[in-house]
């Protein structure tokens, strides 16, 4: 188990004030713990719960139920390649291998430096400048193995 | 093939200033106030006089759509929720809209809202799109500074609120009930209908959900007039629509023509022609990943329409037009989107939940050719029992293109089941 964030009743007590009254606001709060942290710790789904007036199993089967919340740490950098059809066609398959073999770990697995977690993405609407990737947010096009590198150096450095 | 002059969506390609000052100048938020005073009624009979049919897929018509809302509330507010979760392989008209063109929406938002007596609005995006994301809130942050949302927005006593709200990377939140359910912060999973969403919706609520592209076009219409866009296309299939083309055709794109273009003058004028000639044609996906292919034969005299492609047991869906030359091994081309189905489907109902994996991997099996050719027949009976029998569409569009596949390549699945058997290169392989 990842140790507990020291801020996690202060943050969360802020998150949940700032969603206070709002419709709907469990993904948007989901989106807010994942925006602090890196991803979503255990301890947070019995303070949403509470909160929101809703079971423990309904937050844990929101938060597994989509993709994009994490329940364990990621590392330092995230860095997500498209694996959607476009990319491939020009040649993303070929680039996720050589990603996968230059960081020595598979999809969704964290360098053993804590430095960089690789996953799949299903396209990012980039796919005139494919293949796509994105870099802690950031969005990058025309990913060949030579510019994976270089985004590979900056984040591990 | 359309005249620039009847472009709805005048910067498509992000070739111009997509700020508000630009979109005004390309004739959006033209007069918007005096639109919404044509009234309710009379907004929503212009808008089934156009004929216009839901671009999401299903082709709904969508002033009928609207006319089901409730004309005078019992008290609880009405919803226009617009369905920008486009997630299916192929598809990629709406990103266009939302990235360089995101004024005709968010008008159109305006005025539909308006035609159902919503107050508010929400603009569900997949959580995926990062540009659209950006380029959307900040055309909706110069509309509020302009004081074209808000109170009294642009000017027509209606207030109106639109909010952006994304996704968290599930393709079953496409689907309008399951939308609704992420909205109010659930797991993405179906309702059952009815209760249909112009009954009870968002929150229990009246409630419309739109594509992207149906919205989009609703303030050009109203403008120019319904003759204008039912001019277009065949009776009954009215209107221009945004087609997008992948696959080996020598320029892809996304583009607007007028409905009922035949497939053939599509893919030549604006793609540069199939890859290697038009006989090199192996198959076509005409409407997005869930609809049944098109044999070469078929696409000779395809009409891209709902109509027409319906009759030839395919679709129109979202216009995505995929096109396979020669060189694709169509079983595995099928056999990808079963995988993506089987990824998925949100497991609600057991026949999708259980069948989209069966169907995938029988279909592993024959793209290897290591199957019984009986189980060819096995595997369309499990569509069937797929199809249908699910409370979204989801199961239907896992099923479609499998039974097209063997509706049209039949001999081709078990010419390879032979040579997998007998060691010998099959009859079709070696030609």
């Amino acid at each position: 188990m990842p140790p507990v964030p020291a801020d996690l009743a202060s943050r969360m007590t802020e998150i949940l004030a700032d969603h206070r009254g709002m419709e709907g606001s469990l993904l948007p709060i989901l989106h807010a713990v994942q925006g602090a942290w890196g991803y979503v710790p255990q301890e947070v789904v019995p303070i949403i719960a509470l909160d929101l007036n809703i079971s423990r199993a309904e937050v844990h089967g929101v938060i597994s139920f989509y993709h994009d919340f994490r329940e364990e740490p990621a590392g330092r950098h995230v860095v997500k390649l498209c694996r959607a059809e476009a990319c491939q066609a020009m040649g993303a398959d070929r680039v996720a291998s050589h990603a996968r073999q230059a960081l020595g770990i598979d999809w969704h697995e964290t360098t053993a430096d804590g430095a960089v977690t690789l996953e799949p993405v299903f396209c990012l609407g980039l796919c005139a400048c494919a293949p796509a990737a994105m870099v802690d947010g950031r969005v990058v096009g025309r990913v060949d193995e030579a510019r994976l590198d270089a985004l590979l150096a900056t984040v591990q450095a | 093939m359309l005249k620039d002059q009847d472009r709805i969506f005048t910067n498509l390609y992000g070739m111009h200033d997509r700020s508000l000052a630009g979109a005004q100048k390309r004739g959006h938020w033209d007069g918007t106030a005096g639109i919404l005073a044509l009234g309710r009624d009379k907004i929503v009979e212009i808008v089934k006089a156009s004929g216009l049919r839901g671009r999401g897929g299903a082709g709904f018509p969508t002033g009928l759509k609207w006319s089901f809302m409730p004309k005078t509330s019992d008290g609880r507010p009405s919803y226009l929720v617009v369905n920008a979760d486009e997630s299916e392989p192929g598809t990629c008209k709406d990103r266009e809209i939302m990235r360089h063109d995101p004024h005709t929406l968010i008008e159109g938002c305006l005025i539909a809202a308006f035609a159902m007596g919503a107050h508010d609005c929400y603009i569900y995006i997949r959580g995926e799109y990062i540009r659209e994301r950006e380029a959307l809130q900040q055309a909706l942050d110069e509309c509020y500074d302009a004081g074209l949302l808000g109170r009294n927005a642009a000017g027509s006593g209606w207030d109106f609120n639109c909010y952006l709200h994304h996704g968290a990377g599930a393709y079953i939140c496409g689907e309008e009930t399951a939308l609704l359910e992420s909205l109010e912060g659930k797991k993405g999973m179906p309702r059952m209908k009815p209760p249909f969403p112009a009954g009870s919706g968002l929150y229990g609520c009246p409630t419309t959900v739109n594509n992207v592209e149906s919205i989009a076009v609703v303030p050009t219409i109203l403008r120019r007039g319904a003759e204008w866009f039912a001019g277009f296309g065949r009776p009954n299939n009215a209107g221009t629509k945004l087609f997008g083309i992948s696959g080996h055709v020598n320029n892809p794109c996304v583009v607007e023509e007028a409905m009922s273009i035949p497939l053939r003058e599509l893919l030549d004028r604006h793609c540069g022609g199939v890859r290697g000639g038009w006989k090199n044609i192996k198959a076509v996906i005409p409407g997005g990943s869930s609809v049944p292919l098109l044999t070469q034969t078929q696409c000779d005299d395809a009409i891209m329409d709902f109509d027409w492609l319906r009759e030839q047991k395919s679709g129109l869906g979202t216009a995505a037009v995929i096109v396979m030359d020669q060189s694709v091994d169509i079983i595995k081309a099928i056999w990808r989107l079963s995988k993506f189905y089987k990824h998925e489907s949100c497991g609600q109902c057991t026949p999708c939940r259980e069948g989209t994996g069966w169907m995938m991997r029988v279909m592993d099996r024959l793209v290897r050719g290591e199957a019984e050719v009986e189980e060819i027949d096995m595997l369309i009976s499990v569509t069937k029992q797929v199809e249908g029998h699910t409370i979204c569409a989801l199961g239907d569009a896992a099923a479609w293109p499998i039974q097209g596949l063997v509706r049209a390549f039949r001999e081709e699945i078990e010419d390879r089941i032979k040579a997998r058997k007998t060691g010998r290169m099959g009859a079709m392989a070696a030609e």
